[in-house]
């Protein structure tokens, strides 16, 4: 399955290119099923690089600046938009001086090196600290893996559809609850599923489940 | 009068000053709603001041859009904009406190309703114990116990006295729940520990889940008495003693910092606002950040606030009488800029204002199984089991070196995928592996919580910073705040005592995670802030009197998590609500009766 051609709003073509086969190496695709890259994070990404979250709009933005302690929190004076921007071109040129090639053309091997790099400090890039770069990094790729796919991630439902979980609620769950050690496994229903018409919902705009074994799920919530 | 800027520059602006009110309120969350309500019902004009917007539920909160946890959870509108306002922290004094620029351990509300719009529903009244931590320690184990730096104290105020307002507030909000105490008889099935309550739960406690059923066998193999958690998400349809409806919770997650759909979860959109909005002596005026209480100039009397309106204008209200209800945060901010109180200076150990700020102290096992799926995402409104064994002084401390406790449980408001894919100790945290663990475990796991108490410090406190500012120019409240050894100690020792319970479920892996190092404001814990304007018998150690009235200002009430001196192990927002309905009730029974100091 090969991610769609997207309109994207931030980053640029080596920027994709990067995070692409980071963010395939973070959620690999393996027999288990897709992973990071085929559920599109990379869009996801630059979908949340061109939100109010990209420019930390909802943030406290004030200087002075003063690195602090890990107690502290985030203490950067760049945007998430910045730290993408100078930290994807800064790991790159750590990968062409390491390795002689840029991040997208390493081996998988030479791309976990460089992920732990990051991850535990030990790969040092000049604007920010490589672990606050690999964090939030982390951070968006387990996002755009998980959130819904209204968000341009999670393509397909495929991080639900691993882990099981059913997106969307439906109204019944109180009639499950007392079935212990059942499994509840149901073709998740995401809001984007409902925004696009292919799933319907009741009155009070939830969905009905479908289950798994393709068996529609009861409801004796009809009456509104 | 002027006005603040970024710089030290002073901008002239002019302030429109409006007319005279009975009563002005600042916040409209649990506390402040219920006291516009209460405070209307006198026929007396009141104006709520919310800092936030407007919500309306059936646009804000509908299906499916609010089944969405990346706004609700990480990008939520309905949470502080921190953008405008934050809170400066440092660990000790010895540091420089900086912003926290992103919404971390903790998150206040910022819409009419406030954080009980988003809040969790748990709601487990505090322990008698609880009141008056400090004296009966002592009587109990001696004055040893209790560490030098601790500034633990009484609050002023007994559970007894507390209990028809708990009562009050419990019927307000449908708290659904099994009573372990009525009357000093203990009930089978309810918490034994807790206070004698005068009758039972207006709703019938939420049904068990698989994870809190294995949990009730095992803790019970110990002899311990494990019942339902207290929920105020709806156990059934619920007309309340306003007349309000509020509709059942389907336990479709997406709760905790969630809206909610069904009005099933009380808040005060469902349970007050509704009939205070159709009161022609009350008005609700959203986007309105207030910024100051303004004193007569002997500075014994409030004769205003002023506000920033959503136009960015400067608005002066008088009032008779101020109320404020806000955050925690807000109402020791509120009382530092208007200079009433003395600020409390931890070198000294003198002053008031700022002292005694206190949190929460957590710690976790967590236990992951092969043959025993849990259906994770079905759950809400605190929906679990817990015991109560181990809380307050409800266990012996002698010999453990520490005082307090915490209760034990497991609960489930929904596991939503980016929060709640938990793999086992020892997996790395991307890659192949975790992949592989994410898909084995998430339905597979469970979390034996401790929510423990915290006691206060001399050295944890709130004053103003003197470096970072608000979009107004103000100073930024600043805090100053560590774990303490007695937490830790008290939390290592509970951890010990959850993980012999987890064993007894037979886990193919478990982690044990108390609270130890230093608190980071980074990773979320809880919005249980508290402390910094705290209610008590003495002047000299507390801000407002027994009825949530200042000591130096008797025409100002100041309500919320911000009166407790310390934390009990329990969710605030029962308490804090109740304080609300108790300080409406010394206004109207008492205060409007005869203005001026209560005691």
């Amino acid at each position: 399955m090969a991610a769609g051609p997207h309109a994207y709003g931030y980053l640029t073509q080596p920027e994709i290119r990067f995070l692409d086969a980071a963010v395939a190496r973070l959620i690999p695709a393996d027999e288990l099923g897709p992973g990071a890259k085929e559920a599109d994070v990379t869009y996801f990404i630059d979908r949340q690089l061109v939100s109010v979250w990209g420019t930390h709009g909802r943030n406290y933005r004030s200087g002075p600046w003063q690195e602090g302690t890990p107690e502290q929190g985030f203490q950067s004076r760049l945007t998430p938009q910045e730290i993408y921007r100078a930290a994807i071109r800064e790991t790159n040129i750590h990968c062409l001086k390491q390795y002689g090639k840029a991040f997208e053309f390493l081996t998988p091997q030479q791309q976990d090196e460089v992920l732990h790099g990051l991850e535990d400090g030990k790969i040092e890039i000049e604007s920010l600290s490589a672990r606050l770069f690999f964090g939030l990094l982390l951070r968006n790729t387990m996002e755009g893996f998980f959130a819904d796919p209204m968000y341009g991630g999670n393509r397909d439902k495929v991080g639900w559809k691993l882990i099981g979980f059913p997106g969307v609620a439906s109204s019944t769950y109180n009639e499950y609850l007392d079935k212990h050690n059942v499994p509840y496994r149901v073709e998740p229903v995401s809001i984007l599923d409902i925004q696009e018409g292919r799933v319907k919902v009741d009155a009070q705009g939830y969905p009905k489940h479908v289950m798994s074994d393709g068996i529609k799920q009861e409801s004796g919530n009809d009456s509104h | 009068m002027s006005c603040r800027t970024g710089s030290n520059k002073k901008v002239e602006m002019t302030v429109t000053k409006l007319k005279p009110v009975d009563i002005v309120v600042v916040g409209t969350g649990v506390a402040g709603s219920i006291l516009c309500k209460e405070l209307a019902d006198t026929g007396l004009k009141v104006v709520g001041l919310e800092r936030g917007r407007m919500i309306d539920p059936q646009h804000d909160f509908a299906m499916p859009y609010v089944h969405d946890e990346l706004k609700f959870d990480r990008h939520s509108d309905i949470f502080q904009n921190l953008s405008r306002e934050t809170i400066t922290f440092r660990n000790s004094m010895n540091q420089t406190a900086l912003p926290m620029r992103e919404m971390g351990s903790f998150k206040p509300g910022e819409c009419v309703g406030g954080t009980a719009v988003h809040w969790g529903t748990h709601t487990r009244r505090f322990l008698p114990w609880d009141f008056e931590t400090r004296s009966r320690t002592i009587e109990r184990y001696g004055k040893a116990q209790i560490p030098e730096d601790c500034t633990t104290q009484d609050w002023g105020i007994t559970y007894d006295e507390l209990e028809p307002y708990y009562d009050q507030f419990e019927h307000l909000y449908g708290v659904g729940g099994k009573a372990g105490n009525l009357n000093g008889e203990i009930q089978p099935g309810g918490n034994p520990y807790e206070g004698p309550r005068s009758r039972e739960y207006p709703n019938p406690p939420a049904p068990g889940n698989y994870a809190g059923s294995l949990f009730a066998k095992a803790a019970e193999s110990f002899g311990y008495r494990p019942h339902p958690n207290p929920t105020a998400a709806q156990t059934q349809a619920y007309m309340n003693p306003y007349r309000l409806m509020l509709g059942q919770c389907v336990r479709g997650g997406f709760c905790s910092s969630h809206g909610c759909a069904m009005g099933a979860k009380a808040s005060p959109l469902t349970t007050v606002l509704p009939v205070l909005l159709k009161q022609q002596n009350f008005e609700l005026r959203p986007l309105s950040n207030v910024i100051g209480v303004n004193l007569d100039s002997a500075k014994k009397r409030a004769v205003s606030v002023t506000y920033v309106d959503a136009r960015g204008r400067e608005m002066e209200q008088p009032a008779d009488l101020v109320i404020l209800a806000s955050y925690t945060f807000n109402n020791v901010r509120l009382l530092l800029l208007s200079g009433i109180g003395k600020p409390y200076d931890p070198v000294t150990n003198q002053g008031v204002v700022g002292r005694n700020y206190s949190y929460q102290t957590g710690g976790k096992v967590s236990l992951f199984f092969e043959d025993k799926v849990f259906n994770p995402f079905m759950g809400g409104g605190a929906r679990g089991t817990s015991i109560d064994e181990f809380n307050g002084d409800n266990f012996d401390h002698a010999g453990l070196g520490f005082f307090g406790g915490a209760f034990v449980g497991v609960t489930n408001s929904g596991a939503t995928p980016i929060r709640s894919t938990h793999v086992p100790p020892g997996v790395p945290r991307w890659g192949s592996a975790w992949k592989k663990a994410a898909a084995q475990y998430y339905n597979r796991t469970f979390t034996i919580t401790l929510h423990g108490g915290c006691q206060s410090y001399r050295t944890h406190y709130f004053d103003l910073d003197p470096t970072y500012r608000d979009a107004n120019g103000l100073p930024l409240l600043r805090m100053t705040f560590n774990w303490a050894e007695n937490e830790k100690k008290m939390s290592a020792w509970i951890a010990g005592k959850a993980a012999e319970i987890a064993k007894a479920m037979g886990p193919s892996k478990m982690s044990v995670s108390p609270t130890t190092g230093n608190y980071s404001i980074v990773p979320y814990q809880s919005t249980h802030n508290v402390g910094g304007a705290i209610m008590g018998p003495d002047p000299a150690t507390s801000v407002v009197n027994k009825y949530l009235q200042l000591w130096d200002v008797s025409n100002v009430f100041v309500v919320g998590g911000s009166a407790f001196p310390q934390n009990s192990a329990n969710s605030p927002t029962g308490t804090i609500g109740t304080l609300a309905c108790w300080a409406a009730d010394s206004i109207k029974d008492h205060y409007l009766k005869r203005p001026g100091p209560m005691v």
